[in-house]
């Protein structure tokens, strides 16, 4: 059967010394710059009546949206460069949210419902000890550990028992969706000791820092910011290096990679595990900000969204999935206030309308041999080369 | 409370005083039919104890209203036609006639007098009924009697070894040991879970003092148990059977277009889905235009859900699948696209709530096979049909032009084409193929579950599982596959409960699948891209 993934774009050649260009690095630049300076002097500085101000509900949901753009540039790793669709990408972001969430429902303390030092759901449970998974939730460093390890050791051992048994394309697809079925389940549970359907809320402090104040609020969106940033050009110096080209050479003919000498489990594996640990991180910075966390986070419906923000925005680019991720979570907002009943058509339309016209996605459509830029530079000079 | 004890001191009364048989006259008539209820019982009591063949009908009347009263007569009007409660004989309704009421307390009595009356019917039907009945209720010392004359009375072997075991369930109490003893020994050839408990009252602290009759009751409590556990591990097995259909009649349609065409359609569930809607509309269609054979809504709901799944499946094979042949995973979106406008459109179409889909009367209901075990008609009929549909599927691929064709186009599209195969109507075709197989497993859950906008979402998971255990390409593999996790997926529930069941055959399917990467039944071939 010929399942070959049509290579969304041409390989990266890899680069010596710096990873970006002149204009990518001013790129990085301007949006650390806009996101470390510009919108908190918009949002805290600014007069809420100025036309330069930055209103809160804005911030958190950009906020939110560069939670999910890392999720986006994970899976763009693993789907994009690797060519393993991953439908449970959305569980990774889950419990590095809920690992971030239990040290949040510590620092509550008592000022919760019932004026007790365990968390609400747990006095309601008649709980009268922590459960053994809460053993460390009180420290905030062996917290921030677990948001890394629980999603990479459940990628690892999930990942090593599927790769080493050669489980691809589609297979591994549905595989990963029946694992994300089943942890909703789990989670869904009172008695897994994560809060049931209600999951995590009311928050009130981080570090013995309450969490709603304005400057927390923009220290948070700093953070996300930055890590946002610093992902991208981790995933860059991945892509551009041996490891991965190698990850792409497995994308595009698995078989030769195997009759070259490599082993593409320990590839596969270890971008897995990363993709996953990104993903952690990224649900882990958007608890705080929500203020929110429960098991719809894992619904399968929630992992394949994802998936379309990364093909939206470009598969096998490392801009296109953060524009995805920017464009269907914007188009969402915008679509659930003006017309409710018809986000899940718009939804859909995208997903097919993606696959069907647009592989590339928005950035293909852009960049490319046969994107606009490159048409534009066509119409002007008699060259035609491409931007990559 | 007090409506029991009326209840049973009508039984009692029957017993006590069976007397010669009375005809029922007009003075007693109007003394059950009118006055004050306490009066009305007791001469309701009265004339069970007296006995009269007319009177079982006249409680009957009463107890579906169709008595009237009219000065010192009383009437039962059936079906229009009047007659005389006392004679029997025809007679007209006198104007100014008054309904019969009855308050709960009356009507507790007429049904007791009624069971009572039955358990004597010369009818061996009748009788089993009664006896049914009565062993509905908890029995005590005061239903003894009773119980005592009937079995005596009965000649039916059946029927009387069950009064005989309803008298023993009585007699374990009782303040003479020898019967006790007797009926220990008679109990162990129970195989109702309420004489286990009774039986293990028995041996509890309070119950029985004596040490021979203790051994015989624990015996009996042994063997009534080894019973009842042969009835759970056999309900278990029923069940994981009838989830295992389900899994099969889901999965067929996704052996056909995923195993035979490789195309993995993520709105499979969308299409089963509408197949249960149509049932539904079908549903309405029927009690709106032809309620006289609402019974058979089912079966014309099979054809129409057919037809339907396959006409969606045809649209989306035409404007979407066909281009996307070959690639796997962007199909899997795109087909995921699909299913959330489906569902979208159904939400707009019906309402984001379930919608309510009646079994027929020839669907609800059961066979008690013992009492833990019942075996509900609808599952029994799912099972069938989807046997019919296994058998059905089986055949078309093996023995027919089209089949073939399938066959041929799945196994070498050039060469196929080269023939003179039209493959692009063979997908098609495959396709909504599959998808009218997915609208009949439609049909089939819209009579076991819920019919909402997300049913298809709930199955979706486990038939993909079922498929890829299966190993793609042939039917064989997905039958084995569907029973084989269904059957699985109940044996954990009982041990471990729902949600770790769920998680423990994932795990099995994720080690399974290390030992056999294709499934149970592999394809055999050279290529080492699987």
């Amino acid at each position: 059967m010929s399942a070959v993934l049509t290579p969304p774009s041409v390989a990266l050649v890899p680069r010596r010394g710096l990873l970006l260009g002149i204009r990518g690095w001013a790129g990085v630049t301007i949006a650390l710059a806009v996101v470390a300076v510009i919108v908190p002097i918009a949002n805290l500085l600014v007069p809420g009546d100025s036309v330069f101000h930055l209103s809160d509900y804005a911030v958190q949901l950009v906020a939110k949206i560069m939670c999910y753009a890392m999720c986006a540039l994970a899976m763009d790793l693993i789907w994009g460069y690797t060519g393993i669709l991953s439908l449970g990408h959305g569980v990774f972001f889950a419990l590095g949210g809920y690992a971030m969430g239990m040290y949040l429902m510590r620092q509550i303390g008592s000022d919760g419902q019932y004026r007790l030092p365990m968390p609400d759901f747990m006095v309601f449970l008649n709980w009268k000890e922590f459960p053994w998974h809460w053993a460390v939730s009180d420290s905030f460093v062996a917290q921030m550990l677990l948001v890394v390890l629980a999603p990479g050791l459940l990628a690892f051992v999930f990942g090593f028992f599927a790769f080493r048994s050669r489980i691809k394309g589609v297979y591994f697809s549905i595989i990963t969706q029946a694992m994300t079925f089943a942890m909703m389940l789990l989670f869904f549970r009172n008695e897994t000791g994560f809060g049931g359907n209600n999951g995590f809320t009311d928050f009130k402090r981080i570090l013995g820092m309450p969490l709603a104040t304005p400057s927390m609020r923009m220290t948070l969106f700093v953070i996300t910011g930055c890590t946002l940033i610093a992902f991208f050009l981790m995933a860059r110096a991945i892509v551009e290096s041996k490891f991965g080209r190698v990850l792409q050479a497995i994308r595009d003919a698995e078989s030769r990679v195997m009759f070259t000498g490599y082993d593409p489990l320990r590839y596969k594996l270890a971008i897995w595990t990363l993709s996953a640990a990104m993903c952690g991180i990224a649900g882990a910075l958007y608890v705080p900000q929500v203020g929110i966390i429960n098991p719809s986070e894992m619904t399968p419906a929630a992992s394949i969204e994802i998936a379309i923000w990364t093909a939206v925005g470009g598969r096998a680019t490392l801009i296109g999935p953060i524009v995805g991720a920017f464009f269907v979570n914007g188009m969402k907002s915008w679509f659930t206030q003006a017309f409710p009943e018809f986000w899940l058509y718009a939804l859909g339309a995208m997903f097919i309308a993606v696959t069907l016209f647009l592989p590339q996605g928005i950035v293909g459509l852009v960049r490319g041999p046969d994107g606009v830029l490159a048409r534009l530079r066509r119409s002007t000079r008699r060259e035609g080369g491409s931007a990559s | 409370m007090l409506r029991k004890v009326v209840r049973w001191g009508v039984l009692a009364l029957a017993f006590a005083m069976p007397g010669a048989s009375f005809a029922l006259n007009a003075e007693q008539a109007l003394a059950i039919a009118a006055g004050d209820n306490d009066l009305r019982i007791v001469a309701l009591n009265a004339a069970v104890a007296r006995g009269d063949e007319r009177l079982a009908a006249f409680v009957q009347a009463m107890l579906d209203d169709e008595v009237k009263v009219a000065g010192p007569r009383v009437f039962i009007v059936h079906d229009g036609k009047t007659t005389d409660a006392a004679t029997g004989a025809a007679a007209t309704l006198p104007d100014g006639a008054e309904d019969v009421t009855n308050n709960n307390r009356t009507r507790g009595a007429l049904e007791a007098a009624l069971a009572g009356l039955r358990v004597f019917s010369p009818d061996v039907g009748v009788r089993r009924t009664a006896i049914a009945e009565l062993a509905k209720v908890s029995l005590d010392d005061r239903q003894l009697p009773l119980v005592e004359k009937a079995f005596a009375a009965e000649t039916d072997p059946a029927l009387k070894s069950q009064l005989e075991r309803m008298r023993s369930t009585m007699l374990v109490t009782s303040s003479d040991r020898g019967k006790r003893l007797a009926a220990a020994g008679d109990l162990a050839g129970s195989n109702q879970s309420a004489v286990a408990s009774l039986l293990q009252e028995r041996l509890g602290p309070s119950g029985e003092a004596d040490p021979e009759v203790r051994a015989a009751l624990q015996q009996a409590l042994t063997t009534v148990r080894a019973r009842l556990a042969w009835g759970e591990k056999l309900a278990v097995v029923f069940t994981g059977i009838s989830l295992g259909s389900v899994l099969l009649l889901v999965a067929l349609g996704l052996a056909i277009t995923y195993g035979l065409m490789g195309v993995i359609n993520m709105a499979h569930g969308e299409l089963m889905m509408i197949g249960a809607y149509t049932t539904y509309v079908v549903q309405n269609l029927f009690r709106q235009y032809l309620p006289g054979i609402f019974d058979a809504y089912v079966i014309a709901a099979i054809p129409a859900a057919f037809l339907v799944s396959a006409l969606v499946g045809a649209v989306l094979e035409r404007g979407v699948i066909r281009f996307l042949y070959g690639r796997p995973l962007e199909t899997l979106l795109a087909t995921w696209g699909i299913s959330l406008v489906l569902q979208q459109s159904v939400r707009s179409l019906f309402g984001a709530q379930n919608v309510p889909v009646e079994n027929p009367n020839w669907l609800s209901g059961g066979v008690e096979v013992m009492s833990n075990l019942v075996l509900p008609y609808n599952r029994i009929a799912i099972i069938a049909f989807a046997m019919i549909v296994l058998g059905g599927v089986a055949l078309l691929i093996a023995k027919t032009r089209f089949g073939l064709f399938i066959r041929g186009v799945t196994q070498n599209r050039r060469m196929a084409s080269c023939v003179g195969v039209d493959t692009a109507r063979i997908d098609m075709l495959a396709f909504s193929f599959g998808a009218g197989i997915a609208g009949l497993g439609g049909v089939a859950l819209s009579q076991i579950g819920n019919v909402g906008p997300d049913l298809g979402q709930s199955y979706i998971v486990d038939s993909f599982l079922v498929v890829v255990v299966g190993g793609v390409g042939q039917l064989a593999g997905t039958v084995v596959a569907a029973v084989g996790l269904g059957v699985l997926n109940k044996l954990f529930e009982g041990l471990a409960g729902a949600v770790l069941a769920k998680i423990a055959v994932l795990v099995i399917i994720v080690v399974f699948i290390q030992r056999k990467p294709s499934g149970l039944f592999a394809m055999k071939g050279r290529s080492a891209e699987a």
